[in-house]
């Protein structure tokens, strides 16, 4: 059983050596000339615009917090719309109360005025 | 009435307390932002949605009740109904139950949130529940994050105060750290025994058919997650700073109903599963306790602010609660089940009182502070010393009883050095518990002090909290019978397996 992983270790090998290869022979055989430019952190060659600890207001982690929620919804939704026939009513219950509590949290979002863009 | 567990609505009806409570909590959402529309005044607010939480826990109480005389038939799956399961809820809904109670002037004073703050604490129960009756590490997990998450959010509830959002940050950050060794230990018992339920898990090691090697490091991290959670001492660091910061109901609760559902857990699977292994991880057990017990009481010793005593309080009686762990007999659990009930009726009377003294708010924890209570409000007073007393272990309270048990489960095991340092540990416990009492009576009120003043609802529910701490001090044979019924369930299954590692 175990020996069926043998080329699976030899990819993780191979990829690790390949990796600690590039980086380590960079490392030693590039020349170094630095420049005030060359240090900058680097933003997709843009120049740095200030502080990476910006303050962004709390409206943008709702969105993004109810995004990933209705995100992951679609997770358990799809594989179970795919089978829904040859799983039957008990897997349709279970899908109707999972959607059930994610509509009570949707309408305390709503009613606590999260989707309001002021 | 039998119920047939082939079929899954019967499943559902063994979930029905968790279920009932999850509805209770969607419920109190809901309510919570029709009544904002409804501009209410603050104080109804709390009461109203306070109701329907503790109808909720009304209702769950009511199916938990219902539960004890079901039987059920057939395989179980990841729930078990068992009596331990059903003792450990009674626990949970208690101390959910007497926090929402005490705390009703806190939250209406601090303009804490009331629906986010009550639906909280009954999810957290839920979470509870489900960790006290699963028998399936997976399930255990979620249902351990379930009420973590929530008691993250309940501690940094305070959201304009400094000291809770530290808190928060730090119960969460060490939170996810323990939850991760939880999770490695189940994923090595898992690669160990090729199994995640408890009895299987139990059966594979007693039958020495899994890789040994893996299943003890993964018992070892389980371990290590488990006191974490409950604060023994080489991992109680994030305790006294936690439960300072955290607003006082939120405290409360933590330190009554969150450390019972760890010890329960921690109760089931070391023992269901484990229980053959017992040689291997009984002194490790051993060293925990004896170290928690002795440093929690000595830091406790030195405490000026009394919200901070109580926290290293909490340790100390995790400590207590964990030499019951390593006897691993049947008195020992049922007075684990014991202690814990008394312990959370205990805590969370002194919490009420503390949260009076304070105003109700985050201010006044200070020792002398309570100079002069006593004569300025008598009856809170007594109530408050009875409270301390038993924390104390004073003959005539529960928290006497809940030790004498504890005592004589070490006996049984012949722990006799536990045993000896549960009773110096307690006798050096007196002095912290007693000093506030003597400031409470004996020191006069400094000049131009404000009365405290509680509702008279919050001065009832103290009042009843006393007088069960004092009947089952004096008549405590009827909990401890159902505890013993609910020990012996839980060690029963452990037999049924096959296991002989405890019978020495």
């Amino acid at each position: 059983m175990s020996s069926s992983y043998l080329p699976v270790l030899i990819l993780l090998g191979v990829s690790v050596a390949n990796a600690v290869g590039m980086l380590v022979a960079s490392h030693v055989l590039n020349p170094r000339r630095p420049t005030p430019e060359k240090e900058m952190p680097y933003e997709s060659g843009m120049i740095p615009l200030g502080d990476t600890r910006a303050r962004f207001s709390v409206k943008f982690y709702m969105v993004a917090l109810s995004f990933i929620i209705f995100d992951l919804e679609t997770v358990f939704l799809i594989p179970w719309a795919v089978a829904a026939r040859s799983l039957g009513w008990q897997a349709f219950a279970a899908v109707a109360v999972f959607t059930g509590v994610l509509v009570v949290g949707l309408i305390y979002e709503w009613r606590k005025g999260v989707l309001d863009w002021k | 009435m039998t119920l047939q567990l082939a079929s899954s609505a019967n499943l559902a009806l063994v979930l029905l307390p968790e279920i009932v409570l999850s509805v209770a909590a969607m419920v109190v959402l809901l309510a919570s932002v029709r009544i904002q529309k409804a501009e209410a005044d603050a104080t109804d607010r709390a009461r109203s949605l306070g109701g329907l939480a503790l109808a909720g826990l009304l209702a769950a109480a009511v199916a938990n009740g219902w539960l004890h005389w079901v039987s059920p038939e057939g395989e179980p799956g990841m729930i078990t109904l068992d009596a331990f399961g059903l003792f450990a809820n009674w626990v949970f809904l208690l101390g959910a139950a007497l926090t929402i109670l005490v705390s009703f002037p806190y939250v209406a004073r601090q303009g804490l949130q009331p629906g986010e703050f009550y639906a909280l604490i009954l999810l957290a129960t839920v979470g509870m529940m489900i960790m006290a009756g699963t028998t399936n590490l997976i399930l255990l997990f979620l249902a351990l994050e379930t009420m973590s998450i929530a008691a993250y959010v309940l501690t940094a509830f305070h959201r304009g105060e400094r000291k809770s959002a530290e808190a928060g940050i730090k119960y969460f950050i060490l939170g996810a750290f323990s939850s991760a060794f939880l999770l490695y230990g189940i994923a090595l018992v898992w690669g160990g025994a090729g199994t995640v339920d408890l009895r299987e898990i139990a059966a594979t090691v007693e039958a020495g058919a899994g890789f040994n090697g893996l299943v003890l490091a993964g018992m070892g991290l389980l371990g290590v997650g488990f006191a974490f959670k409950v604060g023994a001492a080489p991992f109680h660091m994030w305790t006294p700073d936690v439960y300072e910061g955290a607003p006082s109901p939120s405290t409360a609760f933590m330190a009554a109903a969150v450390k019972a559902a760890s010890f329960a857990a921690f109760l089931r699977v070391f023992t269901e599963a484990f229980s053959s292994l017992y040689e291997s991880w009984y002194p490790v057990v051993w060293w925990m306790a004896a170290l928690t017990m002795v440093v929690a009481n000595l830091i406790a010793l030195t405490q000026s602010n009394v919200k901070r005593m109580l926290a290293y309080s909490s340790l100390a009686h995790g400590g207590y609660l964990l030499v019951g762990v390593a006897s691993a007999n049947e008195i020992a659990t049922a007075s684990i089940l014991f202690y814990l009930l008394v312990y959370t009726i205990m805590t969370l009377g002194a919490f009420g009182v503390l949260m009076i003294v304070s105003e109700h708010g985050e201010s006044r924890f200070q020792v002398e502070d309570y100079a002069g209570f006593g004569a300025s409000q008598p009856l809170l007073g007594v109530l408050f010393t009875i409270f301390l007393l038993s924390l104390a272990g004073f003959p005539g309270t529960g928290g006497f009883m809940g030790k004498i048990f504890l005592l004589q489960g070490a006996a049984e095991s012949h722990l006799w050095t536990l045993a000896v340092i549960l009773a110096l540990t307690t006798v050096v416990s007196y002095y912290y518990y007693l000093r506030v009492a003597w400031y409470v009576w004996m020191r006069p009120a400094p000049a131009g002090a404000l009365a405290a003043w509680a509702p008279v609802s919050v001065t009832a529910v103290l009042m009843g909290c006393a007088g069960v701490l004092i009947f089952l001090g004096i008549f405590p044979s009827g909990l401890l019978n159902g505890a013993l019924t609910a020990a012996h369930g839980l060690w029963l299954r452990g037999l049924d397996a096959g296991l002989s590692g405890l019978v020495r």
